[in-house]
């Protein structure tokens, strides 16, 4: 009864590998959109930043359409990758990755930009009083005060793909062992007859596995937290 | 030796300020809004002027003509905040060696070993910022400061959120920096008491010029300079504790290094600091302790010097057992009571012109 089957299992498995490295991938990209949203003043900014913020508020069908437009084999995007790097997203786990990514980016620029907007820049110019060149303030300072920021931000995109569903099957279809992540196979389940058992089983250990990441990063968060603001953790 | 002539605009404020300094203390001194901040800010980097010069030790900093702006990271300034600035996410340890990372092999200007020592904070090390008392951080930022090898200390008000026996605190190191170490300091603040306590010269700033620049004791005598000094009109401060108040009679009575005085209208509780100023002109001098007197505040002291060239009266400058006191007498008193360096006299205050303002609370 609460042992996994394999099918279970893999699942469970790829939706945690596919959420790993959609946060792991998006998160540089996401720092540096929120950098240059939080400090910088240029004419289309305001631009930019809907963009960032658009997979908030479109259907995520729309988003996994757009991806299997543009990085589809066919796809202006996934033909030359596939042609010159050989790398393909279409109905692979990376695309499964790629969609959960751009779904959570928005959560991540959001909470990086917001701690970001609340670092004392005064701080940054005493440490290049010190001797430190921008490249070193933003390692040794700017870095471990927006930590909180970065790890509530992974959280929200952790969370984010672990429930995408419309964006991937989308994109990447629901193929079992290689893009169908729990939502998927949930969904898969609910469209046999009998299924049902199965899909809850499924629903629980979604549940579970969420509880279990709002908790860990409940710990990890307050733990950064008291470190930036200068307490023993 | 710093060298600052710039010209800088930051809004409606405008700074046009030249100024040289030397070695030991310089106090950079004005009311708030005069742009002490901001030369610390330009000789930093951390603001940008629109034209001038400005060179530490040979080493051009910033040259408009020569199109020459070092980043701050290169300038090698020690900048203590008013506010500390200590990074929150490092221990103390950590703080402490932050600039030294960056300028590792530049010559020290103290040891790790020795500033532990010189600002007493060698117990604080695994501590987080968080864990400071206000005093203690100022201290380590001092500390830090210094462990970066800078070529100029620049100290910006220190004392300015620190109440009064941290900033007595905080005074003693600096003072100890000042005498152990041959860093030169620029000392920015608006209270005359730390300018003259802690400073050899002086840049007296107002509305972002330069109105005249010296040795502290000349400057304070300047007459035309009194307007911008005036609040204290002229005399010395003393520190001292509350050891009572006699509600009966209205007077507190107040213990020092030089004795005891007796004031009115103290409104602080015993064992409190206060600061009474007291203005040169009200104090008398006499040879032998006077009998039969209304005068209630009578110290025993020794001349030190007689100040004051023109004019009918001048300054002497009395020491009581280690604190200073101003009088301006006559020269004529002077001279017939044979005033002169070396000489034990009495100094004598009338405990009521010393008034409610002339009380200074921390």
């Amino acid at each position: 009864m609460w042992s996994l089957s394999p099918a279970e299992t893999t699942a469970l498995l790829l939706s945690l590998k596919v959420a790993f490295w959609s946060v792991a991938a998006s998160l540089p990209f996401a720092v540096a959109l929120a950098w240059v949203l939080s400090r910088l003043a240029f004419p289309g900014k305001s631009l930019l930043d809907a963009v960032v913020h658009l997979p908030l508020v479109l259907p995520p069908v729309v988003v996994g359409y757009f991806l299997l437009l543009a990085l589809g084999r066919r796809g202006p995007v996934g033909a030359f990758l596939e042609e010159y790097l050989g790398i393909t997203f279409i109905f692979r786990w990376t695309g499964a990755a790629l969609a959960c990514a751009v779904m959570g980016l928005p959560l991540l620029v959001r909470a990086v930009r917001q701690s970001l907007d609340a670092v004392d820049r005064n701080l940054e110019a005493a440490a290049a009083t010190l001797g430190a060149s921008p490249p070193w303030v933003f390692a040794s300072v700017t870095l471990p005060l927006i930590l909180p920021g970065i790890l509530t931000g992974m959280l929200l995109s952790f969370a984010r793909s672990l429930g995408e569903f419309g964006a991937t099957i989308t994109f990447v279809s629901n193929i079992p062992g290689e893009t169908q992540t729990l939502p998927l196979a949930i969904y898969a389940f609910t469209q046999v007859p009998g299924g049902d058992a199965q899909a809850l089983r499924l629903c629980i250990l979604s549940v579970l596995l969420s509880l279990a990441a709002l908790m860990a990063s409940e710990v990890l968060v307050r733990r950064a937290t008291a470190r930036a603001a200068g307490r023993d953790a | 030796m710093l060298e600052f002539d710039v010209r800088c605009r930051v809004g409606t404020f405008a700074l046009d300020a030249a100024f040289a300094t030397g070695g030991g203390v310089t106090a950079l001194f004005g009311r708030s809004g005069a742009g002490k901040s901001t030369v610390l800010n330009l000789i930093a980097g951390l603001a940008r002027p629109q034209s001038g010069r400005i060179t530490v030790e040979k080493r051009t900093l910033y040259d408009s003509a020569a199109g020459i702006e070092l980043p701050p990271h290169a300038r090698r300034i020690g900048y203590v905040f008013q506010e500390g600035r200590l990074l929150p996410h490092l221990t103390v340890r950590h703080n402490l060696l932050y600039g030294n990372f960056f300028n590792r092999n530049k010559n020290h200007v103290v040891g790790f070993a020795q500033a532990m020592e010189l600002l007493g904070i060698g117990h604080l090390l695994e501590r987080r910022p968080g864990a400071l008392s206000g005093g203690e951080k100022q201290r380590v930022a001092i500390g830090r400061a210094l462990l970066a090898n800078p070529e100029v200390l620049l100290l910006d008000e220190p004392l300015a959120s620190l109440d009064a026996p941290r900033k007595a605190e905080i005074l003693y190191y600096v003072e100890r920096l000042r005498d152990e170490v041959r860093i030169p300091i620029v000392y920015v603040s608006h209270s005359l008491d730390e300018v003259v306590r802690l400073a050899s010269s002086m840049v007296l700033l107002s509305e972002g010029r330069v109105l005249g620049t010296g040795d502290v004791r000349e400057m304070m005598s300047r007459v035309e300079l009194r307007p911008y000094l005036g609040r204290h009109e002229g005399g010395a401060v003393i520190e001292a504790r509350v050891a009572g108040q006699d509600l009966e009679s209205g007077l507190a009575r107040l213990e020092f290094g030089g004795g005891a005085l007796e004031i009115p209208d103290v409104e602080a509780l015993p064992g409190e600091q206060v600061r009474i100023r007291v203005r040169a002109r009200d104090v008398s001098i006499a040879l032998a302790r006077p009998a039969g007197l209304s005068i209630r505040n009578v110290l025993a002291g020794t001349v030190v010097e007689l100040a004051g060239d023109e004019g009918s009266s001048l300054d002497v400058r009395l020491d009581l057992h280690g604190t200073p006191l101003l009088a301006r007498i006559t020269r004529k008193s002077a001279s017939e009571l044979g005033l002169r360096p070396g000489l034990p006299v009495f100094a004598l205050i009338k405990a009521v012109s010393i008034d409610r303002r002339s009380v200074g609370y921390a």
